[in-house]
């Protein structure tokens, strides 16, 4: 595909299977306490 | 649903079901633009009126056959299929696993935008927590919290060195118990310096996993809106302190920490200066405050914050060139090791997994509701009385939101910040509208930068 290139290797979709253990950090407890962010933490469970 | 937008010279297209960012060329970002309502040839027809010849059939059939290619490898024009899956997942019976403790509901700054009313939440008194309380917290900590193994407590406040010597014995009364309840405990602290010294530094350094230092940026902005109790400007005070304590904290995690108001709009001056100091991680968030403060940040400033988060961004590339990389914690995003999509769309926690304690023991449902007698939940000495509110909060996600359904962030933000959504609007099902404005924003930068530091590591800049 030489117009375009993708930036991710893997789907939301894919999670669904084996996520959902809780074990990530509180998105509160890290730098943002007054807004929330989400997105940018990380799996525990790779 | 897919999200298409420019920026810094690239052609994104973000399908947001999927999560599948893809940098484009121009042909293909048009014709995607078209894909739902065109057929084939009508789109065809269209690339050659606006590019003439610029594109030979050929190219615009082999970008025709990429795109049909995306979508039959479920990376474009996804369906949103979680829903279902969502709501099961969240009338599970859950389990707290993270405590905000608020150990001191005193400060010895005078904040002008401080949503803790410098400690008093509402109307609270200035207090200290008692080791009793902090001790009984943990217990209820670990009590509640199932099987999850990683269990987070935040120390905050008000300014949680003020109660030093509590903090240090509740750390150690929490690692005297993680053995034998087979829990790993990550304490955080939030502080605002003045209290910094040599022994504090030595002790976060060890125990403390994440620690937030305040700091708004330039002096003159810092020492506006962050004055000490007699008027004076804290920059001087806390600056020195924030750097010997980096500079020894090693590898572990930090971030410096500011505020933004419609004083400093021009905030990306505040970040070059904390970059400068030789701060490596820095956040910086927009006010929340109450409509008709001066430094209140309005619907008409929107604009001028997004250029300045275009600014922001483009400096972190050219640090990143420099090789002098700067986290800022708004644009960190790692788009294929990211949260699950339960994390991402079932909110931040607030009211079921984290909740906030404060210095007598009561529990709300996170640090921003402390004081606000509805949400009174229960203390750590009787568990949570009040389910309804858990329940509430349980619901609350990005379905239950009509402001998200059609918003290509939700993955990104979860909904928002339910303590914003009822300052503005009275319920916690709502949204901070200007906040949603500006987290959009930041998921297109921080997305961005993902595009051209791809390109820098191919070395095409």
């Amino acid at each position: 595909m030489k117009r375009i290139k993708t930036l991710t290797n893997n789907t939301l979709n894919n999670t669904v299977v084996k996520g959902g253990c809780g074990e990530c950090q509180t998105s509160c407890q890290s730098a943002c306490k007054t807004s929330c962010t989400v997105g940018n933490q990380s799996c525990e469970n790779k | 649903m897919v999200h298409q937008y420019k920026n810094n010279g690239y052609n994104i297209v973000l399908d947001v079901c999927s999560g599948s960012v893809h940098v484009v060329d121009e042909l293909v970002y048009d014709m995607i633009a078209m894909f739902s309502d065109k057929s084939k040839e009508e789109i065809a027809n269209a690339i050659k009126e606006t590019y003439g010849d610029t594109y030979s059939e050929e190219d615009i059939a082999d970008a025709y056959s990429d795109i049909e290619e995306l979508i039959s490898n479920g990376q474009l024009f996804t369906e949103d299929v979680y829903k279902d899956v969502i709501i099961d997942f969240k009338k599970r019976k859950t389990v707290v696993k993270a405590l905000c403790l608020h150990i001191a509901h005193d400060c010895n700054l005078a904040c002008k935008y401080c949503f803790a009313d410098e400690g008093e939440y509402h109307g609270q008194k200035r207090e200290l927590m008692s080791l009793e309380v902090g001790k009984k917290a943990i217990d209820f900590l670990i009590e509640n919290s199932g099987n999850r193994v990683n269990l987070e407590v935040d120390f905050f406040g008000g300014e949680p060195l003020m109660n030093f010597d509590v903090v240090k014995e509740i750390v150690a009364y929490g690692r005297s118990k993680e053995k034998a309840a087979n829990k790993n405990f990550r304490f955080t602290l939030t502080t605002n310096g003045v209290l910094l010294s040599d022994e504090v530094i030595e002790f976060c350094n060890k125990e403390i996993s994440n620690v937030v230092l305040s700091l708004d940026g330039r002096k003159c902005i810092h020492d506006d809106m962050r004055p000490t109790r007699n008027g004076k400007g804290s920059y001087d005070i806390i600056v020195p302190k924030f750097k010997e304590f980096v500079e020894k904290r090693g590898d572990k995690s930090y971030y410096v920490r500011g505020t933004f108001t419609r004083h400093n709009l021009d905030f990306v001056e505040d970040f070059k200066l904390m970059a400068d100091l030789g701060f490596k991680e820095i956040s910086i968030e927009p006010v929340v405050a109450a409509d008709g403060l001066d430094y209140t940040i309005r619907e008409e400033d929107i604009d001028r914050i997004c250029e300045e988060y275009d600014k922001l961004a483009l400096d972190i590339i050219e640090r990143h060139k420099a090789g002098k990389p700067v986290t800022f914690f708004h644009y960190m995003l790692d788009l294929n090791g990211g949260p699950c999509v339960y994390k991402r769309l079932s909110g931040c926690g607030s009211g079921t997994e984290y909740l906030a304690v404060t210095p007598t023991g009561e529990l709300y449902p996170c640090h921003q509701f402390v004081g606000i007698e509805d949400f009174s939940m229960g203390n750590v000495f009787d568990g949570v009385k009040r389910e309804d509110i858990v329940d509430d909060f349980k619901l609350c996600n990005v379905y239950a939101k009509d402001k998200c359904k059609d918003c290509f962030a939700r993955f990104y933000c979860s909904g928002g910040c339910a303590a914003n959504s009822y300052q503005f609007h009275g319920s916690i099902l709502d949204a901070y509208d200007i906040g949603c404005k500006l987290q959009q924003k930041r998921v297109e930068c921080a997305i961005m930068i993902k595009a051209a530091l791809a390109d820098l590591e191919e070395g095409e800049v």
